[in-house]
């Protein structure tokens, strides 16, 4: 039996319309365990990289010990294979590596996504030209490409980040195109061009709103693999250089302690993991939500 | 309950009583069946009409003893010949379904897995029931197809759903739902999505395998002339709620109920004012064009005008090129040859190289009113933008003009002016759509079955409503539709096309008045009317032709 026919229930809603703040409060109040938890996780590393100055006992790059220092009052998690505080370093790494993993991934949407709603709009040569480029860009495993480029330009904090964010923009244009293509065939997108409107018009105010929420949900994931790859560059010595404290290197840096049955060196480690489950779990739930909503339209 | 199975026609099938069944809407359940009594008899057909939210679908599924996902039932009893449908188990229904009641959808399109054969999905059920083998069922399928009078019934099964036409697709379904032989089909406005010459011949041969078989069946629809040539019975639905029930010929002839009459009113509007041919300059002219996607001429030296304070109707079927027409004026699509003129002016071809004035000039408004404004734009935002761009309002006039243009397309501007398109009704969007076309205070206006996808009574108000802003602002209007009843109303001039090529022009009074080209008088007879004899008459009227 087919009853997949849409719903036919009528849309009117109420005239008196509650403030956003109250009905984003409400929301939050029914989401589910799992996405209050992210919400929860993301909140308090959002918190910790913001106040790491005024929460660590020393400075970000300050020796304070001997190296290899056993958990302690004094040096709550130990200290680094060069004598610095391994708490301290694991509050300021998260400053850099989620703020650097931020800006790169805002940057990877900015480039992607506009560029792949102008292909989705423009279509014809213009399309293809920028849809072949990605499609070579993304033919190259990406890590081994970031490390050539990172090796031709030089690491600075700058190149990583622009490096890194062109990279990833690849999949943020598949993605910006695809949904795109079916927004511009709409009839409202046609209304648009006949009105005259310009392509910045269509772009940012006709097709970006309407693709909004696969793309939001895409950012959850791309920071998580952004945040993940400059981890491992920075494990391979190519990505945020010392003595900038960052988790990919933390792990790098202290690895011998493993050896000797010391959890220490995982605890970087263990704060990716744990950012990366949490961003996942509000990610799931917009998904569902987004989704839901796209049911009823 | 009565439990008595043999197929004499006054036992009873379906027994509904009190039916009350919840939706959920802003978290809150609503009533959207509001205790509903429905018999049906062995072999009867039952119509349900009404507008759309009269909760006429939602009951109709109900007999399968089914919600969709969001309502749920409230009270009352389903008794399916004998079966406590509320009270039985999901496998127990699963059982029926299919086999002893069966669903055909609105739009056959969407109902169809495009990846599988014609053929494969009709044997499905009986296969999945074990009621016979493959062989058996597509043996079956081919004898239905056969008296369902689908073109080459021994090989069209073997299609995909996109490989044959919006017709056969209906009438494939409709095969699907008889595959098992079921003592109920419910048909959800089958024929809605399908233009007039179709319909007749779906109509035809669905009233005749719902005899052949003895089916009962539930015939939801809001097409009151429609329902006329289906159903044994009528009952109209408002609100959830039923105004009226009665034989067909009572309720055709005598509605007791003023919903009812307002209903078969609808058919009345006309036109208040026959505009006098003006000799002056057309507003828009089509001249000699001919154009198409790729190699493919799709029109044929397509000629005619528009002028100020006039509606020209394009009347044809599906695919007679009347959208293209359209698109050749709007300049989406650059004629191959001739010429698009403009007061006289010729337009650029390409509505890139045309300027804003020109733009400005021709709006259209589309059939879906659903996708024709962006749902993420407020109805401010919507409206006020042609006043922005074309007429540089600063934002304070263009809040003051967007006031003004809700009022006269009579929505209350306080109340609607920072709603989303999703919190309007369908006539409310389409509304809209035309505040959008007039806040570019255009010559002309393109309206592309601006109602066929709304409700009578809807569809009625937006027809009023164009008509009387034609008259305060002397507007052109191209008027697209293959509804007749809709260009009887308003044109002033029509224009049938059919493949491509404009059959017959002229004015209203003389297209309608014989004698007629012979495809404009298979169009007129192809209008269901009101009368329920009407379909077996032009079948037998038609038949010596086949």
């Amino acid at each position: 039996m087919k009853l997949d026919s849409p719903t036919n229930l009528s849309t009117h809603t109420a005239v008196i319309r509650p403030s956003k703040l109250n009905l984003a409060l409400r929301e939050l109040w029914k989401a589910p365990l799992s996405a209050k938890l992210g919400i929860i996780i993301v909140l308090a590393y959002v918190f910790v990289a913001l106040f790491a100055p005024w929460l660590t006992p020393y400075g970000e790059s300050e020796i304070v010990g001997g190296p290899f220092e056993l958990w302690s009052e004094k040096y709550l998690l130990g200290t680094d294979n060069l004598g610095r505080d391994m708490f301290t370093r694991l509050l300021y790494g998260a400053r850099n590596t989620i703020g650097i993993a931020l800006i790169t991934t805002l940057l990877a949407f900015f480039i992607g996504g506009i560029t792949g709603i102008l292909a989705a709009i423009l279509g014809g040569w213009a399309d293809q030209i920028m849809s072949r480029v990605v499609d070579v860009l993304m033919a190259i495993p990406s890590l081994i490409f970031s490390l050539l480029l990172l090796t031709i330009f030089g690491t600075s904090i700058p190149v990583l980040i622009v490096i890194i964010a062109v990279l990833d923009s690849t999949r943020v244009f598949r993605l910006a195109r695809a949904v795109s293509l079916n927004v511009v065939v709409m009839d409202y997108v046609e209304a648009a061009r006949l009105r005259g409107e310009g392509l910045a018009w269509i772009t940012l105010r006709e097709v970006l709103p309407n693709i909004m929420p696969p793309l939001v949900a895409e950012f959850g994931l791309r920071f998580c693999f952004v945040f993940l790859t400059i981890a491992a560059l920075s494990f391979l010595g190519l990505g945020i250089q010392p003595p900038t404290a960052d988790w990919g290197s933390m792990v790098r840096d202290n690895a011998t302690l493993i050896s000797y049955g010391d959890v220490t060196p995982l605890l970087p480690a263990g704060a990716i993991a744990l950012l990366t489950v949490g961003v996942n779990f509000i990610v799931d739930w917009f998904l569902q939500k987004t989704s839901g909503l796209k049911d009823g339209q | 309950m009565d439990n008595e199975t043999q197929a004499n026609k006054s036992s009873v099938l379906l027994e509904i009583r009190a039916l009350r069944i919840d939706g959920m809407r802003d978290d809150r359940w609503h009533e959207i069946v509001k205790g509903i009594d429905l018999t049906l008899h062995r072999g009867e057909v039952l119509g349900l009409i009404g507008e759309s939210g009269a909760g006429k679908s939602t009951l109709g599924i109900a007999a399968m003893g089914y919600v969709k996902p969001g309502c749920r039932f409230s009270g009352g009893s389903i008794h399916f010949d004998g079966i406590d449908m509320l009270a039985a188990s999901e496998a127990k229904k699963q059982a029926l379904r299919g086999v002893r009641i069966a669903y055909v959808a609105q739009s056959a399109a969407a109902s169809f897995n495009p990846a599988h054969r014609l053929i494969d999905q009709f044997a499905e059920t009986p296969i999945q029931h074990q009621q016979c083998n493959k062989a058996e069922a597509y043996a079956d399928a081919k004898d239905l197809y056969g008296k369902l009078q689908m073109p080459d019934p021994e090989q069209i099964g073997f299609r995909y759903p996109h490989q044959v036409s919006g017709g056969q697709l209906q009438r494939a379904m409709t095969a699907m739902a008889m595959s098992c032989r079921p003592d109920l089909i419910i048909f959800d406005e089958p024929t809605t999505a399908l233009d007039v010459t179709t319909q007749i011949e779906v109509l035809m041969t669905m009233k005749d395998i719902v005899e052949k078989f003895n089916t009962a069946a539930i015939y939801i629809t809001h097409d009151l002339a429609v329902v006329a040539q289906m159903a044994d019975r009528i009952m109209v639905l408002r609100h959830g709620e039923l105004v009226e029930e009665a034989p067909t010929c009572t309720m055709l002839s005598a509605p007791q109920q003023d919903y009812t009459k307002s209903l078969w009113a609808v058919r009345s509007f006309t036109k208040t004012r026959l505009a006098e041919n003006t000799d002056e300059q057309a507003i828009i002219s089509v001249k000699n064009v001919t154009a198409g996607y790729g190699m493919l001429d799709i029109l044929h030296e397509i000629n005619f005008d528009l002028h100020r304070g006039q509606t020209v109707s394009v009347v044809g079927e599906s695919g007679s090129g009347k959208s293209t027409t359209a698109r050749v004026i709007t300049g989406l699509l650059p004629p191959r040859i001739g010429e698009v003129l403009f007061q006289g002016q010729a337009l650029p071809k390409d509505y890139r190289q045309r300027s804003k004035d020109q733009l400005r000039q021709v709006q259209m408004i589309y059939q879906m009113a659903d996708t024709a404004i962006n749902p993420r734009q407020r109805i401010r935002d919507i409206i006020g933008r042609p006043l922005a761009f074309y007429l540089g309002m600063n934002p304070k006039q263009c809040e003051a003009r967007t006031r003004e243009l809700l009022d006269m397309i009579e929505l209350k501007p306080d109340q609607f002016i920072d709603r989303f398109p999703s919190e309007l009704s369908g006539g409310q969007k389409q509304r809209v759509c035309i505040a959008r076309a007039l806040a570019a205070e255009p010559s002309c206006i393109i309206c592309d079955e601006v109602t066929s996808a709304l409700d009578q009574l809807v569809a009625e108000g937006i027809l009023r409503l164009l008509d009387r802003l034609q008259r305060e602002l002397n507007l052109a209007y191209m008027f697209i539709t293959h509804d007749l009843a809709t260009v009887k109303a308003i044109s002033d001039e029509v224009v049938v096309m059919l493949k491509g090529r404009i059959v017959e022009q002229g004015s209203k009074d003389t297209i309608f008045s014989p004698p007629h080209h012979e495809y404009t008088e298979k169009l007129l007879s192809s209008v269901p009317q009101m009368d329920p004899d009407w379909m077996r008459n032009l079948v037998a009227q038609r038949s010596p032709q086949h």
